[in-house]
């Protein structure tokens, strides 16, 4: 059965793009059916990320308004065919968005796919309530960071509150995505800890994604990271998220990086 | 450096407890007004038909506002009535 999967956090900046893409190639490395939807609408960057912006036709709105079909506005990734994109449109506001239109081309898309994929806009506005309207599951994306965390729990009572399931009286199953956790600093009293931001959201982990330069590298090219280079450290942390999404039990580990003399003194100090 | 030299170094800079009290407090708080989604509005909503039973208003003219204190709240409301109701209230004296 398909499943709808909100990736979201409130705050701008802290890997929502970045984790949809990597999650969603990990999906479909795995032999998964994943359509990744880009809600940032006039904002768009699921596309770069992946690679596909010079072949964007339509996107979400066309179909959301009956200007084009949803096979017309899907974009089949080049590298992994079992991953697609349905990208936003780069034009148009976000109030071209209405609650039964999205959930239409999310009911078609059911039929398609194993995995639906909602890449979140900033923010609790109309894009962001509309993207996690329909969820089954949602990762909620948080930096070990005071604001991001506030933000996450902002968007956890949203979740609780403003979806078809909560409406239903039912749950959206949640998980917290910590991204550019530094262990070192952590260790040493300077980020808050994994443990600390999962006390305070009460929520369960999905994955510890370590601060890396191999990030940055694979958008810089347009490849989700699981695909650029998957025997990185963060590459592995998604791969494993991905497994814990599809419910295998992955053992819980912070991927460290092979990196010189002076860091792993530093991690050696830190631990 | 020895060993013992980095810790107190890192243990006078560790920050992530404060954060960690702070966003505890912080949280706690906001969770606390979740529950009740706009009380201003309601209370603006409620006071404006009240008033409007008897005054003609612009409600825009009604504003409801709350302050939180250390250990008092203070809920204020300012409605701005036109000139008419000097007559009428002199009028059922």
């Amino acid at each position: 059965m398909a499943k709808v999967l909100v990736v979201t956090s409130g705050k701008g900046g802290v890997g929502k793009t970045t984790s949809t893409a990597a999650l969603g190639a990990a999906l479909a490395q795995a032999g998964e059916k994943v359509v990744v939807v880009d809600f940032d609408v006039g904002l768009r960057n699921l596309d770069l990320v992946l690679g596909a912006e010079r072949r964007v036709v339509f996107d979400l709105i066309n179909v959301v308004q009956g200007v084009a079909k949803l096979p017309q506005a899907l974009i089949r990734d080049k590298r992994l065919e079992n991953l697609w994109l349905l990208p936003a449109s780069q034009t148009r506001d976000k109030d071209a968005l209405t609650d039964e239109g999205v959930g239409r081309v999310i009911e078609e898309l059911r039929e398609k796919f194993d995995w639906i994929l909602c890449d979140s806009p900033a923010g609790i506005e109309r894009g962001a309530t509309l993207a996690m309207r329909y969820a089954d599951e949602a990762v909620i994306v948080t930096n070990p960071e005071v604001s991001s965390v506030r933000d996450s729990d902002r968007i956890i009572g949203m979740l609780d509150s403003k979806t078809l399931k909560a409406e239903k009286n039912e749950q959206v199953k949640k998980h917290v995505l910590i991204t550019r956790y530094d262990s070192g600093r952590a260790a040493r009293g300077e980020m808050l800890s994994i443990d600390d931001v999962l006390e305070i959201l009460a929520t369960p982990l999905l994955g510890i994604i370590p601060e890396s330069q191999d990030v940055l590298k694979a958008s810089n090219v347009g490849s989700p990271v699981t695909l650029n280079n998957a025997s990185s450290a963060p590459a592995r942390a998604y791969i494993d998220a991905a497994r814990r999404l599809k419910g295998e039990t992955v053992n819980m580990a912070v991927p460290v990086e092979r990196k010189g003399f002076m860091e792993r003194l530093l991690r050696r100090r830190a631990a | 450096m020895s060993m013992n030299l980095l810790r107190l170094l890192s243990r006078r800079t560790a920050s992530a407890p404060v954060a960690r009290e702070r966003l505890q407090i912080l949280l706690a708080h906001e969770r606390g007004l979740r529950g009740q989604p706009d009380l201003l509005g309601t209370l603006r909503e409620e006071i404006l038909a009240v008033v409007s039973r008897h005054v003609t208003l612009d409600p825009d003219k009604v504003i409801v506002r709350m302050e939180r204190g250390k250990s008092v709240s203070t809920l204020e409301v300012d409605i701005e009535v036109p000139n008419g109701l000097d007559k009428r209230i002199a009028a059922a004296g």
